[in-house]
């Protein structure tokens, strides 16, 4: 009997050690120093939210990321459905997703719902947290309260009127209230974190690595992920995440240097690139005074540099940019400057506004050696600073540290730190209404309240934001965004000069990813073989 | 000998508020928002108001230097505005992986340093000292991201024998074989510059101290080279002592290129990432916690040098 007992051990030790040994592992290098905040509101950007944000946690909306050519739309979350009030268009009604449960198996409803709103809104709360409304109050301006109205429905206010709040709320993460009274902080909840997305938490090393494993029970039953476990680890230098992919240490990096990727390529290695919302632009300043307040000298400029070159340069990992989205996106419309290398055009146009061979446009534009989203500043603008010296333009550079530029963006154009320039070199993302529109071309949003730079003040443009903002209607949204991207290509209030392409480099063994036209990504159908 | 220790460790103080002061400002001579570290680029010019408030940054800056410096003289050097981390969690886990890393540096630099300083020293003007001479100029030239850099190439990528990056396979260190392999290429990197300074420095002593008169007594009193050998290691001992301090306490600091390269959880990493995301507290009490530590270790340094050489002592 005894014998019988420890050989049934025996095979039951054999067949856990063959299970484990299965265990399928994705492990990836990111380009953060730090395992973006778990907190439940990442840092560090977009890439925060693409690794702690949608791998632990959902949102009441969602992106859909299943697809690689059509740019990705918002679909249900944790939300069912939502509708604004028809008289009030300043309250919202959520319908909530039943049977979705946080990994430590407590219900998602609406008192969990209510309760993330809080943790950013209602200062006197204890899970009110200063750190955690820096991460998400930026990315839904207008957002003021929510209240349950029963265990599956919850009112959301914002200010105003404001159509791109399921937008917005793709960026509030909601977590599990039992497991913050647990943690009693949000800084101990981090070491745990419990949320109700595709991936559960399993170990966290501080600025080491982040291990994830699969939640089988996930309520989205098609985006149960595909392998096991994932390992996110932080390689801030290009090289090293190169040097880890070659060697084997792990199975995929993110933003691999462009002159890798030959060599890459090469190995047998899989790269892939998709456009997705992120545009580098010259935003001018427009105000009074400025050289470039005069529209036909934005659009000689717009006309006057061959942006294939740019992508060249970059090793094909950008697209030309024709405004801020690109082109087939539903906010593209159809803009009557047809944005290209025109020079003929270009030198007409200064020509026009009187500048020429002996009259030739000086003008100064602030940016940065490097930085989040920046590609590579250095080489791009100095590309733009010869062609642009080609009809009779003289660009003097003003570089300055990236977080100084920063900071100077929100300055504005006519702050003593702009130091007379003309133009600023901020890449951004565009992916949300707000960030891609409202806050550059609402006069409201004119710095130092927002990051409207150039003095942006044109009645004409507040009404196609406030149109835009209050098409509750997604067809109706997009064409008055449509409307209005029209009308900031052919004013030429920026120079959009590309998208940049999100590389990613992939181990062979790496099965299934579909690069979404995003800055998040699904990991659930990726499998290692 | 007791009053030589208090006056050291008197003299301690001031160095250390200097070194307060010194930390505390410079972070704030860089441009930059310390709030950058959290804010997204859309962060209204109402909500950075609220925020510093939140975070004490609107109070004047020597106000803000008192309350930073008491509550580090009870250990509590704030929270990492990045990561809501207590900065003292931080930096105790930083400094322990680049001890490890110091550790294996200094043994690899220190042992090679004194072996080919004491061979050159013996062997002055031989084709054993300019290679030696040679080893020691290019040690001290070559940069340490660059040799990491080929290091990887040559023993991660073309060979596969050793890991490109991180502090063991399931992060954090632990002693054995495997752990021992993420160390060695780092190491083997950091090492280099302490190898050619002690080259150096043992060479130049040994040199030295072998043309001196009282090895050619100790010869004529018929002593072996053994014997002659300790008198030289005696000797040279004091000075060489000092150097591998200092060169101890570079290494200690972590070095942010080398760590960055092989993205070494230690200090030097954590400098990294403090610098570029302006952690304020999390770059002051790494800064003071690295500048405190130098200073000690130069402190015991001292002490073992006096102990070792009673003319120091005297002086």
């Amino acid at each position: 009997m005894k014998k019988l007992f420890l050989k049934t051990l025996a095979v039951a030790a054999l067949f856990a050690a063959t299970a484990v040994s299965a265990q399928t592992v994705l492990r990836i290098g990111m380009t953060a120093a730090d395992i973006p905040a778990t907190t439940s509101q990442p840092d560090s950007g977009f890439e925060g939210n693409r690794f702690t944000g949608l791998t632990l946690f959902d949102a009441l909306t969602s992106w859909d990321l299943s697809s690689a050519d059509k740019p990705s739309t918002v679909i249900p979350g944790l939300a069912e459905s939502w509708a604004v009030d028809a008289k009030d268009k300043t309250k919202w009604l959520f319908k909530l997703r039943k049977g979705a449960k946080f990994h430590d198996g407590t219900d998602f409803n609406a008192d969990a719902a209510v309760f993330n709103f809080e943790k950013v809104l209602a200062k006197d709360k204890p899970h009110y947290d200063a750190r955690l409304v820096a991460q998400t109050l930026p990315r839904m301006p207008t957002l003021t309260g929510a209240r349950k109205v029963d265990d599956y429905t919850i009112e959301v206010s914002t200010s105003e009127p404001d159509a791109f709040l399921p937008i917005n709320l793709t960026n509030l993460f909601m977590a599990s209230p039992a497991a913050w009274a647990k943690a009693k902080s949000w800084a101990e909840f981090a070491k745990a974190p419990v949320g109700s997305g595709p991936w559960k938490f399993v170990r966290l090393v501080p600025r080491e690595r982040l291990e994830l494993e699969k939640y089988a029970e996930y309520w989205n039953r098609p985006r149960v992920p595909r392998t096991d476990r994932m390992v996110l680890l932080p390689m801030p230098e290009a090289n090293t995440r190169v040097a880890a992919l070659l060697s084997g240490q792990v199975d995929w990096i993110e933003a691999p240097p462009a002159d890798a990727i030959a060599q890459l390529r090469s190995k047998g290695f899989q790269i892939t690139n998709n456009p997705y919302p992120h545009t580098w632009p010259w935003q001018l300043n427009v105000s009074p005074g400025s050289p470039l307040a005069d529209k036909k000298v934005r659009q000689a400029l717009q006309l006057a540099v061959d942006r294939d070159g740019l992508r060249q340069l970059l090793g094909s990992n950008a697209i030309p940019a024709k405004g801020v989205v690109f082109e087939g996106h539903p906010w593209f419309g159809s803009p009557k400057l047809d944005v290209k290398y025109d020079k003929a055009a270009a030198q007409k146009l200064l020509a026009e506004a009187g500048y020429g061979p002996g009259k030739p446009l000086k003008i100064k534009v602030q940016i940065s050696a490097s930085g989040s989203g920046q590609m590579q500043p250095i080489g791009m603008n100095e590309y733009i600073q010869q062609q642009l010296k080609d009809v009779n333009v003289d660009v003097e550079f003003d570089v300055l540290v990236w977080e100084t530029l920063f900071n100077n963006w929100r300055l504005g154009a006519k702050d003593p730190a702009a130091r007379g320039a003309s133009a600023i070199n901020v890449s951004f993302a565009w992916q949300d209404p707000f960030f891609g529109f409202a806050r550059f071309y609402d006069s409201r949003m004119v710095a130092p309240r927002s990051v409207n730079w150039g003095y942006i003040q044109n009645p004409e443009l507040d009404k196609l934001v406030a149109d835009a903002r209050g098409s509750f209607d997604v067809k109706a949204r997009d064409a008055a965004l449509a409307k209005l991207h029209e009308r900031v290509v052919e004013d030429s209030y920026f120079l959009f000069w590309v998208h940049d392409t999100g590389p990613r480099a992939l181990s062979p063994k790496v099965k299934g990813f579909v690069q979404a036209k995003n800055w998040f990504q699904d990991f659930s159908p990726v499998t290692v073989q | 000998m007791i009053f030589y220790l208090l006056k050291r460790l008197l003299l301690v103080v001031p160095i250390a508020l200097s070194v307060t002061v010194v930390c505390f400002s410079l972070v704030y001579l860089a441009p930059g928002d310390p709030l950058s570290a959290i804010l997204p680029s859309d962060a209204s010019a109402e909500l950075i108001e609220k925020l510093k408030k939140d975070y004490g940054l609107d109070k004047p800056v020597p106000v803000q230097y008192a309350i930073w410096l008491g509550r580090a003289l009870i250990g509590d050097l704030g929270t990492s505005i990045a990561t809501g981390r207590p900065v003292t969690s931080e930096i105790g886990r930083a400094i322990s992986n680049t001890l490890v890393l110091a550790f294996f540096g200094s043994l690899i630099g220190f042992a090679l340093g004194v072996s080919f300083g004491t061979l050159a020293g013996y062997r002055q003007g031989s084709w054993i000292d300019k290679g030696v001479t040679a080893i020691a100029v290019a040690g001290v030239s070559v940069p340490h991201y660059w040799l990491g850099m080929v290091l990887v190439i040559i023993f991660s990528v073309i060979l596969g024998a050793l890991p490109a990056m991180g502090a063991g396979p399931s992060g954090g260190w632990a002693w054995d074989f495997e752990h021992m392999k993420y160390v060695l290429l780092p190491a083997i990197t950091i090492s280099v510059i302490p190898t050619a300074i002690v080259t150096r420095t043992v060479r130049a002593l040994v040199a030295d101290i072998l043309g001196r008169e009282f090895v050619t007594a100790l010869r004529a009193k018929g002593l072996t080279d053994r014997g002659v050998f300790a008198h030289v290691v005696k000797n040279a001992a004091p000075t060489s002592l000092a150097v591998m301090g200092v060169q101890l306490g570079y290494l200690m600091g972590g070095s942010i290129l080398v760590e960055t390269v092989f993205s070494w959880p230690g200090t030097g990493f954590l400098l990294n990432t403090a610098i570029f995301q302006r952690d304020i507290p999390l770059l002051q009490g790494t800064i003071l916690v690295l500048a405190l530590f130098f200073v000690g270790l130069n402190l015991v340094v001292d002490l073992v040098q006096t102990a070792l050489d009673p003319r120091i002592r005297r002086a």
